[in-house]
């Protein structure tokens, strides 16, 4: 497993927990949805929460919880599966401010695809990292300086930088 | 970059077709780099073919029956000379010489080289051309009336609609891993040439009570395994809202539309499934609750937009050409050629030519560089340097006066592209089938060459007047044999090839899916078939009756007739 931030490879400070892993007193732990509203009500005041999300998630079942959570994991079973960026979008516009990741099988190519839907990390099994350096994210990041969109994460929309070239 | 001119940015440049700015270019440049590190990354393993595939797809490129095959977009089916001429230049360089225009008004490159598909995509970079998105599971390139600017019938043009689309729909970073790829539409006339009923999203510019233009929307049409025809999700959006609204549809249909099987990903499924009224709800749900400012409508960069569309400097004109008329009664092939090829134009003494890429026994939709090079030449001597490619496979001499009609027609007739068929029974629709196509189950280019050369008499076509023969491969449907008059699917049965023919198909605003006549045919069979529908059409039609009007008036069980009565005379059919 990697974690990617900001085009480089991170160490993750989030534990996922087991199904069967108790609790703990205190850390950044991430549990399953199943497990989420138990673990809402019961967790310690030296926990930080974060659940993972398929993603086929109904944003409106994680409304109550997103204002507690630290984290919301959402899972690309495969890479050509672009439910998850949808459903990211949804979770921004719900108000989450916490830290918004991607995980499973998503390829540098889609990294800014994934930063402007509103991600800030993204998490890759092995195989996928022996094949895809930092470097190659960052390049594919940057590949995509340039967007057409408007209200997408982004650093240069070309529709703003016409606008702003026009007023001048 | 100021709000520019764009005479002045090029002064020879036509002034009738969007040009990039330097945004614009910076863009397709950067796809062009993305996609030559992509290839590189591939060559050196650092990417699976299974996980390149979308890439490159998303850069128009196939892995085809013999060869990689690339997909080169002509949004909104607009071309320059410079740019025709940039197709032609890469048709020798990269290719065999040849380029095969598609029904969905892209070019197709049959025999590319993996390592050149770069240089390619930076040669068509060069002259604003680019294969992005003509591919793949992401919004494809908008198709849209190819008599835009020009027909009589129109409310607005749908060009500048169709550009405001080709810019938001480029990678976009939520709606680039579709369910499954996703067509739209635009037309902005009272008749419809960019058969929108049958695309995932068709637009029909409209006018409402208060004068006020904006956009009709039908989705969920389609064609493939199981056609479609759209349906109306709103009556009417307002100009300041299409792209929201777009982006409504986009949102619902990436969460809900069906993953499982890559037949029932399509929006027509969810429409089908879900019914018109249920997504219709959640599309408006998801329109109320976004967050619309972001989509603001800016009327500014509208009209920047817009007046590159602006009509280019007219003459004023009689509306009727003295030197026209005589030469047709001169030259009766030329004649025929007006007659048949040449469209009214809204502006008088000006005329909109069809070139034909069907000629007689041809493979329909191909062009020679040669061609390719005639026809440049012939839209910067006759016509403003513009050319179109229509979803019927031809390309379209959108503003020639009707004094130089007949200098055109030896410019093209000496090329091999005065084949005076437009819109008859020889002016064939075919999909590339199984001599070029991984997908095919069926030859269709030979059947489309024996029917045409069956009617190969033009007086006799002229005779039997507007038909459309439309062929597909397999049921994936490329060639809109559904939405033919007459269409004909190529099968596989038992190792042979058969071929089913469906009668009375319909692309336009009354759109219908053709009915299967009956069991399929050989392929020796096909022209007899077809043919005796014709005559069968020609003994029962009214005066001025076209061959859908007559089999919607004497029904398809008196058509079918006619194919049964030559099983009992012993054909084996
Ligand atoms: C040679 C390689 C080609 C391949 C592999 C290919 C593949 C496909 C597939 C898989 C579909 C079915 C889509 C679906 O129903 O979900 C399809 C549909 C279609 N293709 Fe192609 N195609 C090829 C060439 C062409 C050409 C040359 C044209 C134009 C002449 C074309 C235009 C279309 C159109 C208009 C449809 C119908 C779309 C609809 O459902 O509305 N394709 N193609
Ligand atoms: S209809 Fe079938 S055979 Fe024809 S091009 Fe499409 S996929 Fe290939």
């Amino acid at each position: 497993m990697a974690l990617i931030s900001d085009g480089r490879f991170i160490d993750d400070v989030w534990r996922r927990l087991a199904e069967e892993e108790a609790l703990p007193k205190s850390g950044k732990v991430i549990v399953s949805l199943a497990r989420l509203d138990h673990a809402i009500e019961v967790h310690g005041p030296g926990v930080d929460l974060g659940v993972i999300a398929p993603n086929t998630t109904d944003p409106a079942a994680l409304a109550d919880a997103l204002p507690k959570l630290g984290l919301v994991s959402i899972v690309f079973p495969a890479f050509a599966d672009g439910r998850g960026f949808s459903l990211a979008r949804l979770l921004r516009r719900a108000g989450f401010a916490g830290e918004l990741r991607a995980s499973g099988r998503l390829l540098a190519d889609q990294y800014a695809h994934a930063l402007g839907c509103g991600f800030d990390t993204v998490e890759i099994p092995d195989d996928i990292e022996a094949r895809q350096d930092e470097t190659q994210w960052r390049a594919a990041r940057d590949a995509h300086a340039r967007t057409y969109q408007r209200g997408y994460v982004a650093p240069g929309s070309i529709l703003d930088a016409r606008r702003k070239a026009a007023a001048q | 970059m100021t709000a520019h001119d764009p005479s002045l940015a090029r002064p020879n440049a036509p002034v009738t077709t969007y040009r990039y700015d330097a945004f614009d270019a910076a863009f397709v440049r950067e796809r062009v780099a993305e996609f030559r590190e992509q290839v590189r990354r591939r060559l050196e393993g650092k990417l699976t073919e299974d996980e390149f595939r979308p890439f490159r797809l998303m850069n128009g490129l196939y892995l085809q029956l013999h060869a990689y095959m690339l997909r080169v977009a002509i949004p909104y089916g607009t071309l320059t000379a410079l740019q025709m001429r940039r197709l032609a230049d890469i048709a020798d360089k990269y290719d065999r010489g040849y380029g095969h225009f598609t029904t969905r008004q892209n070019l197709q490159y049959n025999w590319p080289k993996l390592v050149d598909t770069p240089d390619i995509l930076e040669a068509l970079a060069e002259v604003e051309m680019h294969a992005i998105q003509t591919s793949g599971n992401c919004i494809r390139n908008v198709t849209a009336d190819h008599f835009s600017g020009v027909a009589p019938d129109e409310i607005e043009d749908p060009r500048p609609t169709a550009e405001f689309l080709r810019q938001w729909s480029s990678a976009h970073p939520e709606f680039s891993f579709l369910p499954r790829k996703f067509k739209i539409a635009v037309t902005g006339a009272a008749q419809d040439r960019a058969a929108i009923m049958v695309h995932d999203i068709g637009l029909a510019i409209v006018k409402n009570d208060a004068g006020e233009i904006g956009y009709k929307v039908v989705v969920g049409g389609g064609l493939g395994r199981s056609p479609f025809i759209g349906k109306v999700i709103r009556d009417f959006a307002p100009r300041a809202d299409l792209l929201a609204y777009l982006e409504a549809i986009m949102r619902v249909y990436n969460r809900f539309g069906r993953r499982d099987n890559k037949y029932k990903a399509r929006i027509k499924i969810l429409v089908h499934e879900k019914g018109i009224d249920e997504v219709r709800a959640a599309v408006e749900a998801e329109f109320a609750a976004m967050d619309r400012s972001v989509f603001a409508y800016d009327p500014a960069e509208f009209d920047r937009i817009a007046a590159f569309f602006a009509p280019p400097p007219y003459e004023t004109l009689p509306a009727d050409s003295q030197k026209l008329r005589a030469a047709r009664v001169e030259h009766p092939a030329f004649g025929n050629f007006v007659e048949v090829n040449v469209a009214p134009h809204k502006i008088p003494g000006y005329a909109v030519v069809t070139v034909s890429l069907k000629p007689i026994g041809g493979i329909p939709g191909d062009a020679t560089s040669a061609q390719m090079r005639a026809l440049a030449e012939a839209s910067e001597r006759f016509g403003f340097g513009e050319l179109r490619v229509s979803h019927e496979q031809n390309i379209i001499l959108p503003h020639v006066k009707q004094d130089d009609l007949f200098d055109l027609w030896k410019l093209l007739d000496a090329a091999g592209l005065a084949t005076a068929n437009a819109g008859l029974v020889s002016d064939i629709i075919s999909c590339p089938g199984l001599d070029y196509c991984s997908l095919a189950t069926a030859r269709s280019i030979p059947i489309a060459q024996a029917i045409s050369k069956r009617f190969s008499d033009l007086s006799r076509q002229r005779r039997i007047g507007k038909l459309g023969i439309k062929i597909s491969g397999c049921i994936n449907a490329c060639g809109h044999h559904h939405v033919g008059a007459i269409g004909i699917l190529g099968l596989e049965k038992k190792g042979q090839e058969s071929y089913q023919i469906t009668l009375g198909g319909d692309p336009t605003f009354s759109a219908s899916i053709g009915e299967i006549l009956g069991p399929g045919v050989t392929a020796e069979q096909a022209p007899d078939v077809i043919e005796h529908l014709v005559d069968f059409y020609l003994a029962e039609r009214h005066e001025g009756e076209t061959f859908i009007e007559t089999w919607r008036r004497i029904g398809h069980a008196r058509f079918k007739d006619v194919l049964r009565r030559e099983g009992e005379d012993g054909a084996d059919i």
